[in-house]
């Protein structure tokens, strides 16, 4: 009844939800639609004016193309395979344990080393002639020299698969931890152990299927980009021949303008690789479930319950163990002078790398920064907008803003490619921001996954206190809601900055190669870079995402160091 | 001081068609009307209503009047109806006294000598830096109490305001609010589940 409605109908922000959504889904449209009519042979400023399918079959006479998408979907499936089924084991193993608490501690750190320079330092970690073998040779295997196997860049993609499930590690432990709460595994998994249940067992019986419908989004956008990247594939990934997404950038490349309709052709094979590995991922999700059922049925209460504890723990523990590791070979590298192979570590040290290095930085440096934080504002800006119009509008979001996260699920280079052609089309010189507003596409749904809950969540008597105490919907927005949200917001933005700063591809192609930034540097070098300089750009690039996640750690507790309720409040 | 009434006119709410609860009472300036029942019956929707919080989802009608102006389609805070929730909920953010500033209205003179005072009248003179986290359970409740009454509300609800407290402070506090209230001539409604609670307000009773 209309005269019950005691909330205004109308609110300030009521309009939020929509633009934002308008502002994040126009380009990914508008992009895919612009690469699928250059596939089909329409360009007219390159001279396509008929639809045709040449450009297809030039794309599939390819030789090598069936392996490269092969080694896509096998990445694009391995990933969030071994990713997901370690976490949830090692969340089940730890569950209420030291070892669980550290973890939480752990992830924003390694959430914080990019792609490209985690994968540098994987490469660095595992090559022939790299840490790991410097520390078992002669010893162990008698070499002297550098063994001759593939191991970075072997042909199946598995390294890539394995620097790729390293950094999704913590990606989703940090959704599972943010998500956990709503469905208090404590109480389920006491339960079960009333019943006799192991804990272990327990809680991959009771928390996981509840947990996994929540966290299945994350899991989706592990498998867009695992099936699609293209730094990680250009560091750790085959080159005879090369994984689809990397050919796609590398037609797009080609000095004969031509191939831009092959490479439109191949941006659209990808977009249909990344559809196929998500549906073959709803059918492993069915098997999964199916046999989970039976194992729950069955009713054992302990039998491997040892085993399912320790595995996530190794698994989860060799991750973070590479990660460390691999910052470690990086920093090593970075200040290593000459340096025999069986040797552990450099005979000479040296900071000619970093001197030689921080004269050429000045640019890239300033560009990196000033792209993550206008990309990484504006969308703390725009998500702060959409939840606070949902608080005020006393009602859930409506489902259309799944919408949002489009861009998680969506290949990068298929719709890139379509927005290049737009802004050629309209004659948008490609300068910072338009590599601004390409990152804020990434930036945001980012920024909304990691906000919303907190924002959420918030206990809804604050808001009520303040309002009957006499404070505007404005006045509780910043005097009430803001402190309160702090420490939640600004791990957002350290999210968001992390993010921005490990964009490659839309930086690259958004930019045509003249807004140069820390990742674009780091990854050019990945062909052909002496591994000093290599390891000082990768360190470089991890550096400001640390900085990010140590502020967004710490300002909360100088800012409430003498108001001991704001600990543990989030 | 002024004494404040409060009406209210044939409140229905339901949720999905089907009725919570009905009501029709009026309330005079320093009178606790206590709302009892079980669980589940709507006592929550009905402060929430009245508060002007009531989820959209929720069907309500009636005609809430205070001091005989209608308030149903005014937003809650231009309603001048204050609330005591079971926690004392000072705002972990801000200090004791910046607690009490927040509800001091914005026009108001001279606020730190306000504050002062209102830390006086309760026995915390010179308590305005102090992290509210630090105080007892007593202090903290007579803290909420003082900053309800600095917004200057015209009528008060009371959400169970005392199930969180151990008897013993359940007695004292229970005593300064009624105290308060009565002194500032606001009318009350309470929600609770206690019958002690009830016969302290010593208003009328009604069950739901």
């Amino acid at each position: 009844m209309a005269l019950a409605n005691a909330q205004p109908a109308k609110h300030a922000l009521r309009l939020a939800p929509t633009l934002v959504l308008i502002v994040l889904i126009a380009p990914v449209a508008l992009g895919l639609a612009l690469t699928l009519l250059p596939a089909f042979g329409y360009l007219p400023v390159l001279g396509g004016e008929r639809l045709t399918l040449t450009y297809f079959a030039q794309l599939f006479a390819t030789p090598g193309l069936s392996h490269s998408v092969a080694v896509s979907l096998l990445a694009g499936l391995l990933t969030p395979l071994c990713a997901l089924s370690l976490v949830l084991l090692f969340l089940a193993g730890t569950a209420g344990t030291r070892l669980e608490r550290w973890m939480r501690r752990l992830v924003a750190p390694l959430l914080a080393i990019p792609h490209a320079a985690a994968a540098f330092g994987l490469a660095f970690l595992i090559a022939p002639s790299g840490l790991f073998m410097r520390l078992i040779s002669p010893q162990l295997n008698g070499l002297d020299s550098p063994p001759d196997v593939l191991i970075v860049n072997d042909y199946w993609g598995l390294t890539m698969s394995a620097g790729l499930i390293i950094k999704e590690i913590p990606f989703l432990l940090l959704m599972a931890l943010a998500a956990l709460p709503q469905i208090e595994p404590d109480k389920r998994v006491a339960i079960a152990r009333s019943l006799g249940y192991r804990p272990t067992r327990a809680w991959l019986m009771t928390v996981v299927p509840a947990l996994y419908p929540l966290i299945r989004l994350p899991v989706y956008a592990v498998i867009a980009f695992a099936s699609a990247t293209v730094d990680v594939s250009l560091i750790l990934g085959p080159n005879l021949p090369y994984t689809l997404s990397v050919m796609v950038l590398q037609w797009f490349n080609d000095p004969d303008l031509s191939y831009r309709f092959v490479a439109a052709a191949g941006a659209l094979l990808q977009l249909g690789v990344t559809i196929a590995a998500l549906l073959l991922w709803r059918l492993i999700e069915a098997l999964g479930a199916g046999l989970g059922r039976r194992w729950v049925s069955r009713g054992e209460r302990g039998a491997g319950e040892a085993v399912l504890r320790v595995s996530g723990q190794l698994g989860v523990g060799l991750a973070v163990l590479v990660s460390v590791g691999g910052v470690l070979a990086l920093l090593i590298n970075s200040f290593a002078g000459f340096w025999r192979f069986p040797d552990n570590l450099p005979g000479a040290w040296t900071m000619q790398t970093w001197s030689r290095a921080l004269g050429e930085i000045a640019q890239p440096l300033a560009n990196t920064l000033l792209i993550a934080l206008v990309s990484t504002a504006l969308a703390i800006v725009m998500v702060l907008a959409v939840l606070e119009s949902e608080q005020r509008a006393g009602r859930r979001l409506s489902p259309s803003m799944l919408l949002l996260y489009l861009p998680l699920l969506v290949p990068q280079i298929a719709f890139l490619f379509g927005l290049i052609v737009a802004t050629e089309f309209l004659r948008w010189a490609p300068d910072i921001k338009l590599v601004i507003f390409a990152h804020l596409i990434f930036v945001l749904p980012y920024t909304f996954l990691t906000l919303a809950e907190a924002y959420r969540r918030l206990d809804p008597r604050w808001s009520q206190l303040a309002a009957t105490l006499g404070a505007s919907p404005w006045r509780i927005f910043w005097r009430v809601r803001m402190p309160l949200l702090l420490a939640p917001c600004l791990t957002a933005a350290a999210v968001a900055i992390a993010v921005s700063v490990s964009q490659y591809l839309a930086t690259q192609l958004i930019g045509a190669g003249r807004v140069p930034s820390l990742t674009t540097e780091a990854v050019a070098l990945a062909s052909g870079g002496s591994r000093g300089i290599i390891a000082v750009w990768a360190l470089l690039q991890a550096l400001i995402p640390m900085l990010g996640f140590a502020l967004a750690l710490f300002l909360p507790r100088l800012l409430w160091r003498n108001r001991r309720g704001m600990r543990g409040l989030h | 001081m002024k004494e404040h009434h409060l009406q209210l006119e044939n409140i229905h709410i339901g949720l999905a068609g089907k009725q919570l609860l009905a009501l029709s009472a009026e309330i005079r300036g320093g009178e606790v009307l206590t709302v009892m029942g079980p669980s589940g019956v709507g006592k929550s929707s009905l402060l929430a209503y009245l508060a002007g919080f009531l989820a959209p989802a929720f069907e309500a009608s009636g005609l809430v009047r205070l001091d005989g102006e209608v308030i149903n389609q005014l937003p809650a805070e231009r309603r001048h109806v204050g609330l005591l929730f079971q926690d004392a909920l000072l705002f972990p953010h801000l200090s004791v006294g910046g607690n009490l500033r927040f509800a001091l209205p914005a026009g108001e003179q001279d606020k730190e000598a306000r504050i002062e005072q209102a830390l006086v009248a309760i026995g915390l003179a010179g308590f305005a830096e102090r992290d509210p986290e630090t105080l007892s359970g007593g202090q903290r409740s007579r803290v909420a109490l003082q900053r309800l009454l600095l917004s200057q509300p015209r009528a008060v609800l009371l959400d169970e305001p005392f199930s969180r407290l151990d008897t013993h402070l359940r007695r004292e506090v229970r005593e300064f609010v009624f105290a308060g209230l009565k002194a500032a001539g606001l009318p009350a409604i309470m929600v609770t589940h206690d019958a002690e609670d009830a016969e302290a307000a010593g208003g009328r009773v009604i069950q739901l």
